[in-house]
């Protein structure tokens, strides 16, 4: 409060450098601007006629085959917006119950799913929609000649897996279990996506991921089927949200995904039928 | 006291303390005891402080001498090149990952020479994640390295060149005191940033227990399965920086 004449021009000066600190601390997730408030007629006039934007959490293995429906979407319902949150389901189960404004959740297992539905933050129960089987991601011609989950163990070989608490990390656990394997990855990673891009980057000789990733990431990788991964088939739940800004829509969509045209794009980008 | 500024300040104040307020507010403090004596929580814990330290003590070594050469010295493109220094503080730090990964990964424009000649390879490795560290935090310590040298008066440095002293003696006994409130103060601002460092490490070094897994990948980590674990190692992070910010603050950044 006094007013000191010699105050130093380096406190200034830290000053900024804190401010600028401040501001370039990092932030981790994507921030999808839910603008769904524009979403007027809920109630509807006439329910056939959809507006407004839906929000739609996805899991990262769905990322393509989402954005390839959510564009048919907003054709076939002129006026409508599907604007999408992908990453580590986990992650986005945390975010729906922390209250972000979502439409529709779809999780790349039950148990991501189950956060969500423990809170009862739900509004229809959950319905299988695809399935997902696991597979190796190796560099392009694998090199490393790995043709078995146990050519992984290998030492030397730079593997990486999903964190535990992703559902694919949690499926690549169970088939290591199931075929009584031990292996210690270079890198534990948050999502799908960052696992599969440590190899396109060739910084990892291999990691374990979705088929449907495999087949995304075209030549980049090779991919290799393992029997293991019969042992560690992912379920993917979708449901509408309890809060959901644009609910009719929000079904609209839902129901795309379910029906044969939709199934149809996910067959195509590698996923089971449910 | 004007009003117009009273308030306003107030408002800041509050802004900035009313998420640590929360954290205090739900924190678990009944299971917090078990979750603080997990051995995974003081791995990374100490795994963040020798990190955050060696990646202090490398940008010092580093960004000293630059700070010097661009406060001190008069080449063309010098105002560009303190631009480029500062883009680190601009950059997203996952992009500063990537690009630290096309530089120094496997097989990286200069990694893939580690590689193939000493057979280095810095991704998922404890060095990664220093490097990763340095390069977000240093150019803090620069910024404030390279004011504090404006502030102080060249003719010191001048008066030892021309008593005899070589330019780099003249640096070392007379610059480099003159300046060291500076220094501190940049450095204590370098390992505040390195110790909170996310993106740049997840991107580069990955997440493995005890080799890159520091506390704020622990916390992001944490934060998907188990919230209140989550919770429980920001508190100590917080806890840690305020006992560091506030032991050095009476040393080194009070007005003098």
């Amino acid at each position: 409060m006094t007013r000191s004449a010699r105050r130093p021009r380096r406190t200034l000066q830290v000053a900024g450098v804190a401010a600028l600190l401040a501001l370039s601390a990092c932030s981790a997730s994507d921030d999808q601007s839910p603008a769904s408030a524009s979403a007027s007629d809920s109630s509807g006039s006439s329910p056939s006629k959809l507006s407004g934007t839906v929000t739609v959490f996805a899991a990262a293995s769905l990322k393509e085959s989402f954005t390839t429906l959510g564009t048919e979407f907003e054709k076939a319902h002129p006026g409508t917006k599907v604007t999408f949150n992908f990453g580590g389901s986990d992650t986005l189960a945390a975010s729906i119950t922390g209250g972000a404004p979502a439409d529709v959740f779809a999780a790349a297992s039950a148990k991501t799913m189950a956060i969500v539905t423990d809170k009862k933050d739900n509004a229809t129960t959950p319905v299988t929609f695809v399935r997902n089987q696991l597979a190796i991601a190796t560099l392009p011609g694998n090199p490393d000649k790995i043709a078995l989950l146990k050519d992984l163990t290998k030492s030397g070989l730079k593997v990486v897996l999903c964190d535990k608490t992703v559902p694919c990390g949690a499926a690549a656990q169970k088939a290591l279990d199931a075929s009584g394997l031990k292996l210690t990855p270079v890198s534990y990673e948050q999502d799908v996506k960052s696992a599969l891009t440590k190899v396109e980057l060739k910084e990892a000789d291999a990691a374990v991921v979705y088929k449907t990733d495999v087949r995304a990431a075209g030549d980049r990788v090779e991919g290799v089927d393992f029997p293991e991964s019969a042992d560690a088939v992912n379920d993917y739940p979708i449901a509408l949200l309890k809060d959901a800004p644009n609910a009719e829509a929000a079904k609209a969509f839902i129901a795309l995904v379910r029906s044969a045209e939709g199934q149809q794009v996910l067959s195509e980008a590698g996923f089971l039928k449910p | 006291m004007p009003f117009a500024l009273l308030l306003p300040a107030l408002l800041g104040l509050a802004f900035l303390l009313l998420p640590l307020v929360a954290l205090l507010v739900r924190a678990p403090w009944h299971s917090l005891p078990e979750q603080l004596t997990s051995p995974e929580v003081w791995q990374a814990l100490r795994l963040s402080l020798v990190c955050a330290t060696a990646a202090t003590a490398l940008s010092l070594v580093i960004g000293v001498p630059l700070a010097w050469l661009l406060a001190r010295t008069d080449f063309p493109g010098r105002g560009l090149v303190r631009a480029l220094v500062t883009l680190p503080l601009v950059l997203p730090p996952v992009v500063g990952g990537v690009a630290l990964l096309l530089a120094l990964g496997r097989n990286g424009v200069v990694g893939q020479w580690l590689d193939s000649w000493f057979g280095i390879t810095l991704p998922f490795t404890t060095t990664g994640v220093i490097l990763a560290e340095t390069f977000v935090a240093m150019p803090f310590l620069v910024i404030s390295v390279e004011g504090t040298l404006r502030a102080a008066d060249p003719r010191y440095e001048e008066a030892a060149t021309t008593l005899g002293a070589s330019r780099f003696t003249a640096f070392r006994r007379v610059t480099l005191p003159l300046i060291a409130p500076g220094i501190a103060a940049g450095a204590v601002l370098a390992w505040a940033r390195a110790l909170g460092e996310f993106g740049a490490t997840i991107t580069f070094a990955g997440n493995f227990p005890g080799r890159t897994q520091t506390m704020p990948l622990a916390v992001y980590l944490a934060l998907q399965s188990d919230p209140e674990a989550a919770i429980a190692l920001s508190l100590v992070l917080l806890a840690v920086s305020i006992a560091v910010l506030a032991g050095l603050r009476d040393r080194w950044m009070t007005a003098s």
